[in-house]
């Protein structure tokens, strides 16, 4: 076997209407998404992944291990992986508990590294182990469903918007689960979205996918500060920074959390100092001057310096990237106001952030 | 009613439980395929198991008595198998009431099928099934209620079979006289009494079959 780690999927697809042709090279540990407006072949891409859908050309190897190639296809259920499918499909027949175990059990008693406790306790669903499916709300069946796929111990968790079908109340309950799963579980995640939020909230890695093939991937903070992708997150464009808590001020509620480049004051979501968090600046939220400005109501100010400059959705507008010591951020501007502050690349100004979501 | 009577009773629980054991046997892998395949073969096997459902039952007995005889193909087969030919036998009935009843099992079955979709299939493959043991232990037990009906529609339909019977099991007392040929007999030797009883006990079996498929609501989606 070889020692080779990390995901290499190369598949090409034909149906009438669709090409998926995408190459890719995925980290073996973390969550990638895989990103895209529907229909750009996202989920065909991850059926591919999991052998469901069948490529004629394709060559998938995980963690060193061949799934397919030119000369071999391995049938899903000799792939040790996790899938989880938008709508749960837990199986009708039997309750939560055997659903859970459905998998389990035929999973060789050496290779089961993961336990019916902890996971029934990881996703919180110990109170409906007797219950039937079809008695379960939206988020409680994509538990069960996440639990079910955990319990097979897989070296590779599938999921293909396992938060599509929930309404926004039960996405708020839904996400905290991943986002433990995503740190307690060292198992790579594949997962699929086309939710800006959801991407900014999980992922590690981004693989940006368009019309079946993939047009940019890597890290999430550089991915979504690249001004060159031809997919428009419109008004969503804007960056996600990975930072700590370190300080609290418990007179004005807010916390300082502190990033690769400075550091940003947002409100404080009750995590104690020391903490990981992601902060998420949308471009709309950043504005520019040449100096720091005295007399604005805004609290985060921080020294930048301009890295690249595009046009924007909007011709009226243009999208910046600048770096804050290593860590980029997106401004968006009108272009007149651009030109008025003789922007170019190499320019240090002073960046004025109104809000910062603080995410995970 | 007489003894013959009872016989007659007897012989014919005794086909439809035969017929309908080896309908499910054969009527499952059929109905499985029709529902999952997607080759253009499947609108022509598909036409041939309904056929029996519109071709006059005389015309079916025909045709088997011809193929078991012993010019037909079948006969010649039977009988290089050492087992004789099948017409005016029981196993003969069998073999007709098999065919006959073919669509009712089927149908249901497919129908059961079809309901289930792929995505259940494929949700037992990322669990580590094999496609048997996926059909074993998620298809079959979701697929239930079509089984009942299936099981229900083919019994009774062997029950009230004539024409096939007729063509090709002829009206031996004790061998091959099922229920339907003993209330022909009884009418025509004009013992309308005894054709009461057993056309009576008919109507009343069929009826409570619909009134036990309705009550579990056979018709509704799983």
């Amino acid at each position: 076997m070889s020692t080779s780690t990390g995901i290499q999927a190369r598949f090409q697809l034909s149906h009438p209407g669709f090409t998926l042709d995408v190459d890719l090279d995925l980290p073996g540990k973390g969550v990638t998404a895989l990103f895209g407006p529907s229909g750009c072949g996202k989920t065909t891409l991850l059926r591919c992944m999991a052998g469901l859908t069948r490529a004629a050309q394709g060559q998938l190897t995980v963690n060193g291990e061949v799934w397919q190639s030119a000369r071999s296809f391995l049938p899903t259920h000799q792939r040790q992986l996790g899938y989880v499918f938008q709508e749960a499909n837990l199986f009708a027949h039997l309750n939560v508990q055997r659903n859970l175990q459905y998998g389990q059990a035929r999973v060789p008693v050496a290779d089961r590294r993961i336990a019916l406790d902890s996971v029934v306790e990881l996703l919180g669903i110990a109170h409906m182990l007797e219950r039937m499916p079809q008695g379960l709300s939206g988020g409680e069946r994509q538990r069960v469903a996440i639990a079910r796929a955990l319990l097979t111990s897989p070296r590779l968790l599938l999921m293909d918007e396992p938060l599509a079908a929930l309404d926004i109340a039960r996405k708020n309950e839904f996400l905290p689960y991943l986002e433990r799963l995503h740190d307690e579980l060292d198992i790579p995640v594949v997962y699929v979205s086309h939710a800006p939020d959801e991407v900014a909230r999980l992922a590690d890695h981004i693989v940006v996918m368009q019309e079946g093939r993939s047009v940019a991937t890597g890290a999430l903070t550089e991915t979504l500060a690249r001004l060159d992708l031809p997919i428009h997150l419109g008004e969503d464009a804007g960056v996600v920074l990975r930072a700590v808590v370190v300080e609290l001020d418990a007179e004005w509620h807010l916390a300082r959390v502190e990033f690769a480049g400075g550091s940003l004051w947002v409100r404080d979501a009750g995590h104690a100092i020391g903490h990981a968090v992601r902060v998420r600046i949308l471009a709309r939220d950043v504005s520019i001057a040449l100096a720091p400005v005295a007399g604005v109501s805004i609290q985060n100010c921080l020294p930048a310096t301009v890295e690249q400059m595009a046009q924007d959705y909007h011709p009226a507008l243009s999208l910046l990237r600048l770096r804050m010591g290593t860590s980029p951020l997106l401004a968006r501007l009108t272009r007149r106001s651009a030109s008025a502050l003789e922007l170019v690349p190499g320019k240090p100004v002073w960046v004025q952030i109104k809000a910062v979501a603080l995410i995970g | 009613m007489s003894p013959e009577d009872f016989t007659a009773i007897a012989l014919t629980a005794k086909l439809a439980a035969f017929s309908t054991l080896l309908l499910l046997i054969l009527g499952t892998p059929i109905a499985w395929w029709l529902a999952s395949s997607r080759t253009p073969l499947k609108t022509v096997v598909g036409a041939i198991v309904t056929l029996p459902l519109v071709l006059p039952p005389a015309v079916l007995g025909f045709y088997l008595l011809v193929l078991m005889g012993p010019q037909g193909p079948v006969g010649h087969f039977t009988q290089s198998l050492g087992l004789g030919l099948l017409p005016f036998t029981f196993a003969g009935l069998v073999v007709g009431s098999v065919i006959y009843s073919m669509p009712f099992v089927v149908q249901p079955l497919q129908q059961a099928f079809s309901a289930i979709g792929e995505r259940p299939m494929e949700a037992a493959a990322t669990l580590r099934a094999s496609p048997w043991d996926a059909f074993i232990s998620v298809a079959l037990p979701l697929a239930r209620p079509g089984f009942i009906t299936a099981a229900v529609l083919g019994f009774a339909h062997t029950v009230g079979e004539f024409g096939v019977v007729l063509m090709i099991g002829g009206n031996i007392p004790a061998k091959t006289q099922v229920l339907s040929m003993a209330i022909y007999n009884h009418v025509e030797a004009l013992e309308y009494a005894n054709a009461h009883w057993l056309a009576g006990g008919m109507l009343v079996f069929s009826f409570a079959v619909l009134l036990l498929l309705y009550s579990r609501g056979w018709n509704r989606q799983p």
